[in-house]
């Protein structure tokens, strides 16, 4: 009987494998064709695309789309200036967004109720159709820089990200996040004699793990893959982000291989931010135990 | 939860201020600004002065009628026919170009059509563009919206299994997000190219032969179909992972003890996982929705809104004449129409959740 | 007190290197040939003959990418940041113009004599931009596929009828030798479309807008002339001679060397690497319709902002990189036409027996400007559709006449853009 149980698991255990591999292959494909791609000859690269040799690692395989793309365009810049731009709008981002979200949980105040809804109701609006009124508002801004005040936030970092700091997506996400948690655990805190934003600090953020890897993975990809903004409010090279940069590429003979080569460097940085953050999913509040 | 609690205005406004202002400020004014706009005559690039013009923008967008014609017929009153035998209409055009007796139609042109009691039903509007952009719009949505939710939660299921190697699976379903929307956008034009694309092949491959290539985005019939499927395909990992996340609110306590009681998988689900859900469940429709109203790079890459204004949607409309056509208030107008759209939509979600 | 001294000593020495300094006044230029080294290394060295010539001005280069250059450009003059020299691209220029973003050039007029009516940028009358180049397209076959089809060589003074052209395209169909027969690059939305294809529609008769006025397209882009360019225009896709909206980009690029396409129809950018896979490629001209043989002319050019301080000094710049041997090197590295026959003749590929000689016969015989009005880049917008829904299978009547009506609306909603 056991001999059974036992063959019966390693069987079940197969058939998950199978399952979740046959999926992995639908959804790897596209970062195959982007990488394969990168080491190959324009034509070539062209012709692959009607089979599945586009996905594979064959013919005249080289690095010199590489050679080409950092020829071509200042990559390291472009990948500096959105590593920059979004790894300090993120964490801005979760700072003010879960402060925002905690009060609107938690504490009770005159126009929360409207304050949500208007934040929620900005969820609907589309970045398109607000860029030039945002563009004519910013360029109308003072700044205090090296030498005093200046009028117009144009041709600079902090115009990519002061205005993408909070957004109605991060803060609904903790908002929804919070109303999970046990209130019980906030009330017996406050009895306890413990402020705001010692329970914001100290018990309700630790709670937090898999919301805020949520919120940051999320915002750093809205965050690196910023287009139409840093187009109209960047004008030098030297604030220019990754995306801006990848129309470089596209010239009148475009060079699909060094197109690859360029997403394949560019994407890199995604990538390592997600698996560092998926640990985040599992250090998670249900090992806790928290949850009633 | 919180009405428990006592009021406490200043903790209140201190927390939420920092947020709530910058998102007033960069969001919510600038939305204001694009909503006088609409009531102005505003272009992207020009030396005319900017005037009021009331509603006309909006008059423009959505007037729309119903013309009545009937068919053509010989000196002795007999309906004439083509050689399939249906009956010959005039033309739309003559009834709404320079035609003195129907000023009401002016400058309007064909929707679609329907036939009544031997005459046809013409829906004509000013910007027939818009209205299919419209409805091309909420299509996808109802579709991909209620798709893409479960797809993502069975992923989100699948990849919460305590199983070595699990993180590895997880990080390649994420894979298509993390890959630029605009070069997965590139990817398919070559995949559903139709003559000889990636996908052709393969289900030529696969039914022996008989399967006869089609050209995917190059049919009305096919191109807003594909570009839902790759847009399922593209964000569902995306959805995973705020599943993902609600998933682990839910405490192992609660799986403990429905797996002493016996119970199911299903029941489990239905009874524990499910119930355990329901912010995140809310959270994902919501930003699914947005996010399927926001519909505009794929468009823009893929088929530029053709063929046959099949693939064309609100965004994409707006940005064309915001920045294409330099029609800031006619833009403007587009989204503002937008907005009031999700708005209503919301709010009827919200109805409906709280009657429940 | 020391400290004093020092202090006063450093300020005295800062001032007066900012007074020297502000006495080289700093001239910048926008161009958009961001990622292309050969155009930036070309124009580099323009302006570094330029700074060395003289001691007033420093020229100094931002580029930008060309698929966004005209955003960039449009937002920065809507938040007040433009440079002091602009490069433009020629049928946008009218609008630029308009605008106020450019003031005219004031040039020696001498200097642009002989150049190339493309590379010339007049508006209201007044000279507002001037380019290096033109570009040209051609018809590009092989001579084999005309030896093959039993077909004549046409030349610009005897170019294709219309006839002669779809008797081309049915041979070519007939053969069974290709995919299609005519390759028009249909992947390539936006300019290419009034760029390649609006002269099709010259040679029958219609144009995008009445040039006579420029106030209405009524009669021009839906009268009979246009019915029947876009009748042909229909049966191209319906008849199957060449692949639609929906055709591959990499088909566009690879295809016709790869034998799929009997005809491409082209720019002189692709000319070498087609050159490069079969050595008897030809550059055809276009077929003339009833009403001449046409293609697009206009690239980019450069002009002075209007907000720009310095103007004499930019068109000082300008009027500098004019010299032939800047166009003919300019040429050289980017493969486009230089905007004078003496500038052609110091060229590799433009000199007399040179790769490319045929463009510049065909940009000097065929080329005309697109509409010279600052509404073009919109009705460029709607031509681009109108072509697009056409070739899918619209109504041809009721899409031109669409076309044409929206063209109105827009002439009206700006108050007759000036004209």
């Amino acid at each position: 009987m056991a001999a059974i149980n036992q063959d019966n698991r390693g069987l079940r255990l197969i058939v998950r494998y199978a399952v979740l591999t046959l999926i992995a292959i639908i959804f790897i494909f596209p970062v195959l064709f982007m990488v394969m791609s990168s080491f190959k000859p324009n034509l070539q690269l062209l012709r692959d695309t009607s089979s599945l040799r586009a996905f594979l690692p064959v013919g005249d395989i080289s690095l010199d789309n590489y050679y080409d793309a950092f020829r071509r365009a200042p990559i390291g810049l472009f990948v500096f200036n959105s590593v920059l731009v979004t790894g300090v709008t993120v964490l801005l981002s979760l700072f003010f967004c879960s402060l925002a979200a905690f009060s609107f949980v938690y504490l009770n105040w005159k126009g929360r109720d409207l304050a949500l809804t208007i934040i929620i109701a900005t969820l609907i609006i589309p970045f398109e159709t607000i860029a030039i009124p945002l563009l004519l508002f910013v360029s109308k801004l003072p700044w205090i820089g090296l030498e005093g005040i200046e009028i117009g936030w144009l041709d600079s970092y902090h115009v990519q990200i002061i205005p993408w700091i909070a957004d109605g997506l991060t803060v609904f996400l903790f908002v929804q996040y919070f109303k999970d948690l046990p209130g019980e655990l906030i009330e017996a805190c406050r009895v306890e004699g413990a402020s705001w934003w010692q329970i914001y600090v100290k018990v309700v953020m630790p709670l937090s793990g898999p919301v805020i890897a949520t919120a940051a993975i999320l915002k750093f990809l809205v965050m690196y893959n910023q287009y139409l903004w840093p187009l109209i409010v960047v004008q030098q090279e030297t604030y220019r982000p990754v995306l801006v940069g990848l129309q470089y590429f596209f010239q009148l003979n475009i060079t699909w291989g060094e197109i690859m080569a360029y997403l394949t460097i560019v994407t890199i940085p995604v990538l390592a931010i997600y698996l560092v953050l998926q640990r985040a999913f599992i250090a998670s509040i249900a090992s806790t135990g928290v949850k009633g | 939860m919180a009405s428990k609690l006592t009021t406490s205005n200043r903790a209140g406004w201190a927390f939420a201020l920092p947020g709530f202002g910058l998102i007033l400020l960069f969001i919510v004014i600038p939305f204001f600004f694009a909503f006088y706009l609409s009531l102005t005559n505003q272009r992207l690039v020009s030396p005319n002065p900017t005037e009021y013009v009331g509603f006309s923008n909006y008059e423009k967008l959505l007037s729309i009628s119903v013309l009545t014609i009937e068919p053509e017929v010989d000196t002795a009153g007999v309906v004439l026919r083509d050689d399939a035998g249906e009956a010959q209409y005039p033309r739309v055009r003559s009834f709404t170009r320079n035609n003195p007796d129907f000023p009401q139609y002016d400058g309007m042109r064909e929707w679609f059509r329907w036939h009544w009691g031997g005459t046809a039903k013409v829906v004509v509007a000013t910007d027939v563009v818009f209205w299919k952009s419209l409805r091309n719009t909420l299509m996808f949505v109802l579709v991909v919206a209620p798709v893409q939710a479960a797809l993502a939660l069975g992923l989100a299921l699948l990849v919460n299994q305590k199983l070595r190697g699990i993180n590895i699976y997880r990080a390649i379903y994420f894979m298509p997000v993390v890959v630029s929307i605009v070069v997965v956008s590139l990817l398919f034009r070559f995949i559903y190219d139709g003559n000889d694309g990636l996908l052709n092949n393969i289900l030529s491959f696969l039914t022996f032969g008989l399967f006869e290539g089609r050209d995917w985005l190059g049919s009305p019939d096919t191109a807003l179909g594909a570009i839902k499927a790759m847009s399922i395909w593209q964000a569902v990992g995306f959805h995973m992972v705020i599943w993902l996340s609600g998933l682990q609110t839910i405490s192992p306590t609660l799986y403990e003890a429905s797996s002493i009681e016996g119970a199911s998988k299903w029941q489990t689900f239905r009874y524990v996982t499910w119930p355990g859900l329901r912010n995140t469940a809310v959270l994902v429709i919501i930003v699914i929705t947005m996010q399927a109203f926001a519909l505009f790079a794929q468009i823009d890459v893929m088929t530029n809104g053709g063929p046959l204004d099949s693939t064309t949607t609100l965004v994409f409309q707006a940005v064309e004449r915001g920045y294409g056509k330099q029609d800031i208030s006619g833009a403007a107008a587009i989204s503002v129409v937008l907005f009031l759209i999700v708005l209503s939509i919301s709010m009827l979600q919200r109805y409906i959740t709280r009657a429940r | 007190m020391k400290l004093g001294t020092t202090l006063g000593a450093a300020l005295v020495a800062s001032v007066s290197w900012a007074s020297m300094a502000a006495a080289q006044t700093e001239l910048s230029l926008w161009y958009h040939g961001a990622g292309n080294e050969a155009e930036s290394t070309a124009l580099q060295l323009i302006i570094d003959d330029f700074n060395a010539s003289q001691s007033d001005y420093t020229v100094v280069v931002e580029s930008f990418p060309q698929e966004s250059y005209n955003d960039s450009v449009v937002a920065a003059a809507l938040a007040g940041n433009l440079p002091d020299i602009l490069d433009v691209d020629g049928p946008v220029m009218p609008n630029w113009a308009w605008a106020g973003y450019l003031q005219p050039l004031d040039i020696n007029e001498g200097v642009i004599e002989n150049f190339l009516d493309g590379p010339k940028g007049y508006w209201g009358g007044e000279l507002y931009s001037i380019g290096f180049w033109d570009a040209a397209i051609a018809m590009m076959s092989r001579q084999s596929t005309l030896d093959a089809l039993g077909l004549r060589t046409p030349t610009i003074d005897s170019p294709w009828t219309g006839d002669e052209f779809m008797a081309a395209l049915d041979a070519a169909k007939a053969s069974g030798d290709y995919d299609f027969a005519l390759d028009l690059g249909m992947p390539w939305t936006g300019e290419w479309y009034p760029y390649a294809f609006s002269p099709f529609l010259q040679s029958f008769g219609g144009d995008i807008v009445d040039r006579s006025s420029y106030a209405t397209a009524e009669g021009a882009l839906n009268g009979d002339a246009a019915m029947a360019f876009g009748n042909w225009w229909q049966s191209l896709f319906a008849d199957g001679y060449a692949p639609g909206t929906s055709q591959d980009p990499a088909d566009r690029d690879t295809g016709f060397i790869d034998g799929k396409y009997a005809f491409s129809w082209n720019g002189n950018w692709a000319a070498l690497g087609a050159l490069e896979a079969h050595d008897d490629v030809l550059f055809l001209p276009a077929p003339d319709f009833g009403n001449g043989s046409y293609i697009g002319a206009a690239s980019w050019q450069f002009g002075v902002a209007a907000t720009s301080e310095n103007a004499e000094g930019a068109s000082a710049f300008i009027e500098f990189a004019l010299q032939d041997n800047y166009l003919a090197n300019f040429s050289n590295v980017t493969g486009l036409i230089p905007a004078t026959s003496t500038a052609a003749a110091m060229t590799d590929n433009y000199a007399e027996g040179g790769a490319l000689e045929v463009f510049f016969g065909l940009s000097e015989a065929q080329a005309l400007v697109r509409p010279v009005t600052p509404g073009y880049v919109v009705f460029a917008k709607v031509f681009e559709k109108a072509l697009a829904d056409i070739a899918n299978g619209a109504d041809v009547a009721d899409t031109l006449d669409a076309a044409a009506d929206e063209i109105n609306a827009d002439i009206e909603a700006n108050s007759g853009y000036g004209h």
